[in-house]
């Protein structure tokens, strides 16, 4: 290509480079940020993985906290988790995902759904400790679930429910008007149309957000300390599938607990340096499990746009 | 698209007894209706189907539609045309009762089908029951994510057929009708949205025609096609006069002249004039009428 010589050209082509600039002065800015952003989670995480190398290991994984730092495991703190998780996912994902389809689509555009829908706002800006006093009284005391899976459940289910309002909100939103009207023009009811067709094409929306609301739980520790979970935990709870009839119980429910961050907390507060590698190694382990839920998340919205593109 | 053949030159528009006529120069290129005579007797001596009467529509204190009065003849095709906002396509939503959906909206008049004697708009009747006997098809393509069997199946499970043959018969039958069955007859699991725009668009009619409605709705069905999906569509038009009663929201007067019966030219919301198409285009008795149509405005 010759590059043209008229003074027009000359002047055009002056002009357009300068105003070029910028985007490629915003493309610098932008990278600049983003990479600091991605770099600070990166050497975080690697500098747990490096503080608590020497403790990775099957051991770690099915050994019980232990007054000798280098015997304590992390066992009865991941199945904490994982049982608290569960009850939590069992609550907030039907409490959550009902609320929404009926203020989305149910609810009647007036001032009492416009105070409501500000609310559950509001809700996700709550400070985490206050649902766990909340939790104290109400759950702990009133309802006299005591210091149990149960309450830790239901706490952490209270706290992510806005989250997954909202997002439950956002992906019956993105369901096209003319697809609703396709299934009225049919003769479908409201509930029909909600069921059949609003519902099941926006599972991968209500999925994501409920992952990314889970992944918020699990970390939480400020609730779950509040509602009086042990630090020091040297049994599981009773396993929710046994080999006798009926084969399922809900005792594990009642059972006391702990959980990753607090078994973090408890390891990370002793003055013994041994223990800080446990703290570090369980550290490097519940950011993984996060960072695992997160690209869950992705992979299911990906799937589900790629499966349905409007 | 009218072809070689059809577009003759421009020519006086009174004499409508030549039957090569009516042929009119408008702003949008050449209009040709060609007269049957047997389909224009059938067509006059067709029963009623539906009548409007008074029907004036309000969005809040908006009036939309303005006491608008008008003949709907059985297995006849019935255009609705005029400009932008004039309102046709509200008017076709009181058919079905689509407007029940937003809030804030009444009818007053009537819209009695026949021979059933029922008032599709009276506050005592169920919307949902008018949607079940009068189909729709929308201007933009808009199948279910679901498999082309589920799209075309989805009405009649709805109204409550459960046998798993008799859904398959009425699911071909609708298929064929709509000119769509050899296509897709060998992938009937792949999902609706994998077919091309005008295959879309024939899978929405084969999907509102399952239920047997007494009335198809059609609201611009060719405006998001290219003219080769249109043809086909125009086509299909054409036979399914044979079985159901039709009315066609169309900005495309080549379209309302090939396709229809019947014509109603509305403007703001008022029924300005309503004929027989090949009156309408050729001889219209309104000027509004004959401005719009020779392109004048719209």
């Amino acid at each position: 290509m010759v590059a043209a010589t008229g003074v027009v050209s000359e002047q055009l082509r002056r002009d357009v480079q300068r105003r070029k600039l910028f985007d490629r002065l915003f493309v610098l800015l932008g990278m600049t940020v983003m990479f600091a952003a991605l770099a600070t989670l990166a050497i975080l995480f690697l500098d747990l993985v490096r503080d608590g190398a020497p403790r990775f290991g099957w051991d770690f994984f099915t050994s019980f906290p232990s007054r000798n730092a280098g015997r304590a495991g992390i066992l009865s703190a991941w199945v904490g988790t994982s049982l608290v998780m569960l009850v939590t996912v069992a609550v907030a994902m039907p409490v959550g995902v009902a609320a929404a389809i009926y203020l989305e689509e149910y609810a009647p555009k007036n001032w009492f759904t416009a105070i409501l829908e500000i609310n559950v706002t509001n809700l996700a800006g709550v400070p985490s400790i206050i649902y766990g006093l909340l939790a104290l009284g109400l759950f702990v005391y009133q309802f006299n679930l005591g210091h149990s899976i149960a309450a830790a459940g239901l706490t952490l289910a209270l706290l992510i429910l806005p989250i997954v309002i909202v997002a439950t909100r956002e992906a019956l939103r993105a369901v096209p008007r003319s697809i609703r009207e396709a299934a009225y023009a049919l003769g479908a009811t409201h509930w029909e149309v909600t069921a059949h067709h609003v519902l099941p094409y926006s599972t991968g929306g209500i999925l994501t957000g409920m992952i990314i609301g889970l992944s918020r739980a699990i970390g939480e520790t400020a609730p779950i300390i509040t509602i009086g979970a042990l630090a020091f935990i040297a049994f599981l709870p009773t396993p929710p599938i046994g080999s006798e009839y009926p084969y399922v119980n809900f005792t594990w429910l009642s059972d006391p607990f702990t959980v990753m961050p607090i078994q973090m907390f408890n390891w990370v507060s002793r003055p013994d340096p041994a223990f800080q590698v446990n703290a570090a190694a369980a550290g490097a382990i519940l950011l993984g499990m996060t960072l695992l839920m997160n690209g869950i998340a992705i992979y299911v919205r990906y799937r589900y746009r790629k499966k349905i593109n409007w | 698209m009218p072809t070689e053949a059809e577009s003759t030159p421009f020519m006086p528009a009174t004499d409508t007894d030549t039957g090569i006529l009516p042929i009119r120069e408008s702003g949008r290129g050449t209009l040709h209706v060609s007269i049957d005579e047997a389909r224009r007797n059938v067509a006059q001596n067709a029963p009623i189907k539906a009548r409007a009467e008074g029907l004036s529509f309000y969005y809040g204190d908006f009036q939309a539609l303005k006491s608008l009065s008008i003949e709907i003849r059985e297995k006849q095709v019935t255009a609705l045309i005029g400009p932008s906002g004039c309102g046709k396509s509200t008017f076709l939503r009181c058919f079905n009762r689509m407007h029940d959906l937003t809030p804030g909206t009444r009818y007053e008049g009537s819209i009695t089908l026949y021979p059933d004697n029922v008032d599709l708009v009276a506050r005592s009747v169920d919307p949902i029951e008018v949607r079940m006997r009068i189909g729709m098809v929308f201007q933009k393509p808009n199948p279910f994510p679901k498999t082309i069997f589920e799209n075309v199946a989805y009405g009649l499970r709805v109204s409550g057929m459960r046998s798993r043959l008799r859904i398959e018969e009425e699911v071909e039958k609708a298929l064929r009708n709509a000119a769509l069955w050899d296509e897709v007859k060998d992938r009937m699991d792949s999902s609706g949205l994998s077919l091309s725009g005008g295959q879309q668009q024939r899978l929405c009619i084969a999907r509102a025609l399952a239920t047997n409605p007494e009335i198809l709705l059609f609201d611009e069905p060719t405006s998001a096609l290219d003219p080769i999906a249109t043809a086909r569509i125009e086509e299909l038009i054409a036979t399914l006069r044979e079985q159901v009663t039709v009315i066609i929201v169309t900005h495309n007067m080549q379209q309302a002249a090939r396709v229809s019966d019947y014509t109603a030219f509305m403007y703001i919301g008022e029924l300005i004039e309503f004929d027989e198409t090949s009156k309408i285009f050729t001889n219209p008795s309104q000027k509004a009428t004959e401005d719009y149509i020779t392109g004048r405005y719209g």
